[in-house]
């Protein structure tokens, strides 16, 4: 027995290494036809892992302070353009944080359409899609108060808008918002424990998510683009005649992923790391300062479909409440998507026509929201972002009746299939009519 | 394949209408800068440390940092520190924040990061747009900023615009600055103001402002460049081959 045996032994007799590493890489045995939305998946893990280790070195020189310094800046300003100028590689550390909050979203968004595709929620997966929404939900949170830090001007009314939305819940809704704020406005006791919620407490329950999130997909095994349970027919080597062993196939296929991913990724991040004023809006390169309320204040690009749907709520009996319980109700009802599909087929696929037509007007309606959410409201854009919001949980509280007899053209097939180029070409159709439709309506009014 | 491809030109062509739509921002002049010009931010940097700074900080930015426009620490102190004599202090105005909230009203804001704030084309905006308005304290307004509490520090390179209801040649009514009086220092060609030179000096000047706002942005394009190569030619390759010499026996 060679010496590595030994030692592998000696730590086997002790801790399940060995056995770890096979159920979950080595001979984790997942569909051989995973495509192009496969890949967000591992993005997702690589982008939390930028953002974990960029965030440990940021720490090390950033000042949750919002008392003025001898020069009249906040010490929390300043100590951002510390970073930027005379830290040692302070100003790619900052960028890739920043440019990781975007494409962290990004990847994430792609991942969650994935699954809506793919039906990868469907039964046994429930619990890994509600896993799922509450990774989403943590990521919103660390988002919005990783936001605050820099405390510019959109940092802090950005902070102030959305933390008084709390005040509009009746009875306990002013007194809710200043335990929130631990002050009267937003203020450096804000800033300091949103700096503790951002840095300790929401990244901790964001990995054990990601954790449960794993484990409860390797305990059923991945869907793929078929919706073929690839469990059901094994060979005679008990593993399925469709799966292919995690490692080496898919850890291989993930790094050129990755690569690729890299590439955009080091294209925003070295030559437009503001991204047009999206990853990193310009006002906020204005330091926080309470007596000016700036006359536009945008959320980051990434929160604006649920933004627009705050807006497009109007307020009723003498309350506010119904547009934040909108906004809260467009991320939680996502958690009952299990249910609320009726389909006996889980790919788009093998769905019927009716199917992707709701599924184009859904993508139309949160690309559109999106969009309108960045721009001041008219009138005119108010009554699109309310036809957009009626779509978006039309969607979902339309499923059960639109999903009942859900059957395409094509039956499921037993095995899997490969990808086809007419496939490929209805999903770039998609997108383009998805992304043209939602600008057309949203800016032209 | 073809046919693929003519279809999705065919749907990306619907979309330009609706690209084109889609700008609806005032539009602002273009100004005319270009990071990499050396020459220019120097010349900006000598507009900025003996004219802003005088009452505007630039706290965040440090005097050695110029050394990134080829200029030696001795060129720096000699030309352009007049508030400091310690080449690692940050740009801070020769007069108080204090006193200068009290005489203009506002305390002139610090100029570090507000080309990031503000965008290139508004600073430029900003410098070409003082008029006389002798309705206005300091006895000067701004286009782009209306009753402006800043007077117009360069009125000498430029001398005084006033705001003048011109005519074209449809009889449309068009407000617009005009050139009534040169400036002591405006250059004078032919017997008449070149405002091209003033343009070039708020040119050089913004230039420079943009720079400083992100002093690291021309390293940060050098090192994006071959970061990207490196990534293109060299692991992106790899990482391919080395896929599908793993793949090949998958069916």
């Amino acid at each position: 027995m060679s010496k590595q045996q030994a030692i592998l032994d000696w730590v086997d007799a002790r801790f399940p290494l060995t056995s770890t590493w096979k159920a979950h890489v080595s001979e984790y045995y997942a569909p051989k036809n995973f495509n192009f939305w496969y890949f967000f998946g591992s993005l997702a893990m690589m982008v939390l892992v930028i953002q974990i280790l960029t965030g440990i070195f940021l720490t090390m020189n950033y000042k949750p302070d919002g008392n003025l310094n001898s020069a009249g800046v906040p010490a929390a300003f300043a100590s951002v353009e510390y970073i930027m100028r005379d830290v040692a590689g302070g100003w790619l550390i900052r960028y890739m944080h920043s440019t990781g909050a975007s494409m962290f979203f990004v990847v994430v968004y792609l991942h969650m359409f994935r699954g809506l595709i793919y039906g990868s929620y469907k039964k046994p997966r429930e619990l890994i899609w509600v896993f799922g929404v509450l990774i989403f939900l943590c990521l919103m949170a660390e988002a919005f108060m990783g936001y605050l830090l820099p405390w510019g001007q959109m940092s802090f009314w950005g902070a102030q808008v959305i933390v008084n939305l709390f005040g509009s819940i009746p009875v306990i809704g002013p007194d809710l918002s200043v335990w929130i704020r631990g002050d009267y406005v937003v203020s450096d006791a804000t800033l300091n424990r949103f700096f503790a919620l951002h840095v300790i407490a929401v990244p901790l329950v964001l990995v054990g998510l990601v954790v449960a999130h794993l484990v409860a997909l390797h305990e059923v095994g991945s869907n793929n683009p078929d919706g073929v349970e690839i469990k059901k027919l094994k060979g005679e080597d008990g593993h399925p005649l469709d799966g292919i062993p995690f490692h080496p196939y898919y850890t291989v296929k993930d790094v050129l992923g990755v690569t690729v991913f890299l590439i955009v990724f080091s294209a925003i991040l070295f030559f437009m790391p503001e991204m047009g004023g999206y990853f990193l809006e310009h006002p906020n390169f204005d330091q926080a300062d309470p007596m000016k309320t700036p006359l536009h204040i945008a959320p980051v690009w990434y929160f604006t479909p649920f933004y627009a749907i705050l807006r497009a709520i109007p307020s009723f009996l003498g309350t506010q409440v119904w547009g934040v319980l909108g906004m809260g109700g467009a991320v939680v009802v996502l958690a009952f998507l299990p249910w609320l599909d009726k389909s006996p087929v889980k790919s788009i696929r093998y769905r019927s026509t009716k199917f992707k037509v709701m599924l184009t007007l859904f993508m139309i309606a949160f690309i559109g929201l999106g969009i309108l959410g960045a721009m001041p409201s008219t009138d005119a854009r108010t009554i699109i972002a309310q036809l957009f919001s009626l779509i978006y949980f039309g969607f979902f509280l339309g499923m059960p009746f639109f999903t009942k007899n859900d059957v395409g053209s094509e039956p499921v097939p037993t095995r899997v299939t490969d990808t086809n180029g007419k496939r490929q070409l209805m999903f770039v159709i998609l997108w383009v009519v998805a992304i043209g439709g939602a600008t057309a309506f949203a800016k032209l009014v | 394949m073809k046919n693929r491809f003519r279809h999705l030109i065919a749907a990306l062509a619907l979309l330009v209408p609706v690209a084109g739509f889609a700008n609806t921002a005032p539009a602002l002049e273009k100004a005319p800068i270009d990071i990499r010009d050396v020459e220019s931010l120097q010349r900006g940097a000598h507009t900025f440390t003996n004219y802003c700074l005088s009452c505007h900080s630039a706290s965040f930015m440090r005097f050695n940092r110029l050394q990134d426009l080829s200029l030696t620490e001795a060129q720096i102190k000699e030309n352009l520190m007049f508030t400091t004599d310690k080449i690692g202090d940050t740009m801070n105005a020769a007069m108080s924040s204090k006193d200068a909230a009290q005489w203009f009203g506002a305390a002139p804001p610090d100029l570090t990061i507000i080309a990031r704030s503000r965008g290139a084309d508004y600073l430029y905006a900003y410098m070409r747009g003082f008029y006389r308005d002798e309705t206005r304290p300091t006895g000067w307004n701004n286009t782009v900023f209306d009753k402006a509490g800043m007077p117009h520090i360069l009125w000498e390179w430029q001398g005084e615009q006033r705001m003048q209801v011109v005519k074209d040649k449809n009889g449309h009514e068009e407000h617009k600055l005009v050139l009534t009086k040169p400036g002591t220092m405006t250059k004078i060609v032919d017997g008449k103001a070149d405002t091209a030179d003033y343009d070039r000096r708020a040119a050089d000047l913004v230039n420079y402002m943009v720079y400083m706002a992100e002093p690291v942005q021309t390293k940060r394009h050098q090192i994006g460049a071959m970061v990207i190569l490196f990534l293109s030619l060299v692991l992106l390759p790899l990482a391919y081959f080395l896929k599908k010499e793993y793949w090949k026996d998958v069916h």
